[in-house]
């Protein structure tokens, strides 16, 4: 089964902190089709977030699958505040890395 | 008036200088209004606790001046929100001065200066918990404790539209605000216009960042929005740029946990029924936004020192010693016990190369690079524990007992020789709402003077 990364397909994948206690990550489609073909495919759900990033379910404060901007949306709560001492990220705009490689079939 | 234009040239004014072309371009389009937030969270705790900027006084002054000049002479009101990016006293103070010395430089003809205050003591606090107010937690925090609020160095409120409004009922020409939410800084014109709150509050949605509502990506571009009784215009002012449905919607989730809802001090705005309209190549237009008040309650953020703090790193090359490093850190971290207690410090560790950008969460932590860099961060009530930590917790790296290990000559490399001093270490210990029954009580207005007479 050919498969391609979410990466080829998606226009934008990033994270940024929500307020200082929560980071957020958007996926952002070029059109409608490839969105419906991705939500179709169930590869960015709860579910593989949850299994992607290694947290539980009360880890993911949000899940938002938002049609006027062909986008998916989800967000997790911190460990612990932005810029505390040991944050590696204080603006959170890094954590996205592990969705590029997410792999959608070519059928779906 | 049937509409009102209103130009943003900076997503965060002084975090980065703005790109001077698209303003005049933005200029020339006669806006009614220019206006820039100057202020974030994003920033860490470390510049409120501090009470600092963290932006440069160069690129403060740089925006300000231009923004100023462009102004004065078109003759429009000038507002920033959140000064110097936190929004406290100190912020509105440097960024009044900067203004007052601008107009003396530039032998600008008198013109009223409007600023106002955020600040909230934290004796405030607790009297009005004293008397049975609850400070509720935002994000899953509880709500604020006197020990959180004894452990808290500085507070602000973010303000609403009404400090703003009230100054150019009072006849601001410019306006220095402390801590406001970033849509109330471009609201307030659209309010004391008599503009319907939900199309306000959506201008000043989408204009806070400047041009990350547009597209192709640029930062610090201008974009001009218009709103009127039923609808908000936003247009790229950059040759090379364009709002368009899927920049301005796309917008709409930048940074929030939700699309659909804005809050800000006395309502939310309702974007969930929102309809985006390409006008023409560089516009977009947007109807369906609602407002729904509540009774007014401020956001309050607040930073708490957590000690004096050194950093040092230190490099990895044998691969024994990397797939050991856990063992590495943990021989460190019980030097660091024997000498100073198990309690009443933090000494944090950092792999880059491993899982130093994520943490807990990356998924390629068992499969470390064929190098690593170890950050230490040590925090301490003094700078002489800070310090002595640091050394024991780098340092021990060195020495770390592995019994297989080849290298006996030391078990890391030093490119620095010595532990580097850092800011001091804050935390964000508020992050919270306030019920108020008064939306100016906690932001002081003043008026004075600026220019020449």
């Amino acid at each position: 089964m050919k498969t391609r990364k979410l990466s080829e397909i998606a226009k934008t994948i990033r994270s940024k902190n929500a307020g200082v206690d929560k980071i957020t990550f958007d996926i952002i489609f070029t059109d409608r089709a490839s969105y419906e073909r991705v939500k179709r495919a169930r590869v960015v759900t709860r579910e593989t977030v949850q299994s992607l990033y290694g947290i539980p379910d009360s880890r993911i404060s949000d899940f938002v699958e938002f049609d006027p901007a062909n986008a998916i949306k989800f967000t997790i709560y911190r460990p612990r505040p932005s810029g505390s001492a040991g944050d590696p990220d204080i603006f959170g705009s890094q954590q996205y890395a592990p969705l590029l490689d997410i792999e959608i079939p070519d059928n779906a | 008036m049937r509409s009102l234009k209103v130009i943003c040239p900076n997503g965060h004014l002084g975090f980065a200088p703005i790109r001077t072309e698209s303003f005049k371009l933005g200029v020339a389009a006669r806006p009614d209004y220019i206006a820039a937030d100057s202020g974030s969270d994003d920033v860490g705790p470390v510049p409120l606790g501090s009470d600092v900027s963290t932006s440069p006084l160069a690129w403060q002054t740089h925006d300000l001046e231009q923004m100023l000049l462009a102004a004065r002479s078109l003759g429009v009101p000038m507002i920033i929100g959140s000064a110097g990016d936190t929004g406290s006293g100190s912020r509105v103070d440097l960024f009044v001065s900067i203004i007052k010395a601008l107009a003396d430089k530039h032998r600008l003809p008198a013109f009223k200066l409007g600023y106002f205050y955020s600040d909230v003591s934290k004796d405030y606090l607790r009297s009005r918990m004293l008397k049975g107010s609850v400070v509720e937690g935002l994000d899953g925090r509880p709500p604020l404790t006197e020990a959180e609020l004894d452990a808290t160095e500085r507070v602000v409120a973010m303000a609403d539209v009404h400090p703003f409004v009230e100054l150019l009922r009072r006849g601001a020409d410019v306006i220095i605000g402390g801590r406001s939410s970033d849509s109330a800084v471009f609201a307030a014109p659209a309010i004391h216009h008599e503009f319907p709150p939900e199309q306000a509050y959506y201008l000043g949605k989408v204009l806070e960042c400047a041009s990350f509502c547009a597209e192709p990506y640029g930062g610090k571009e201008t974009v001009l929005g218009e709103v009127s009784a039923d609808d908000v215009r936003v247009t790229a002012m950059s040759p090379a740029q364009r709002c368009t449905v899927a920049s301005v919607a796309g917008h709409a989730m930048y940074e929030r946990s939700n699309p659909n809802y804005e809050h800000v001090a006395s309502g939310t705005l309702d974007m969930s029924q929102c309809r985006y309209e390409q006008v023409d190549a560089k516009t977009t237009r947007i109807t369906g936004a609602r407002f729904e008040p509540w009774d007014f309650r401020v956001k309050l953020e607040g930073a708490g020192k957590t000690g004096e703090r050194y950093v040092g790193m230190v490099g990895i090359r044998d691969p024994y010693t990397i797939a050991h490093i856990d063992e590495v850190m943990a021989w460190a971290r019980g030097q660091a016990r024997e000498r100073f207690g198990d309690t009443g410090y933090e000494l944090h560790y950092t792999v880059y190369g491993r899982n130093g950008v994520m943490g807990e969460l990356e998924p390629l932590k068992q499969h470390p690079a064929h190098e690593v860099c170890v950050l230490v961060q040590a925090v301490a009530p003094s700078a002489e524990m800070a310090e002595e930590l640091c050394m024991i917790g780098t340092r021990q790296m060195f020495y770390a007992r592995l019994p297989e290990v080849k290298g006996s000559a030391g078990s890391v490399a030093f490119a620095l020789d010595e532990v580097l001093r850092a800011s001091p270490a804050y935390r964000w210990t508020l992050n919270h709402t306030l019920r108020c029954d008064d939306p100016l009580a906690l932001f002081p207005t003043h008026m004075t003077v600026a220019g020449v007479k």
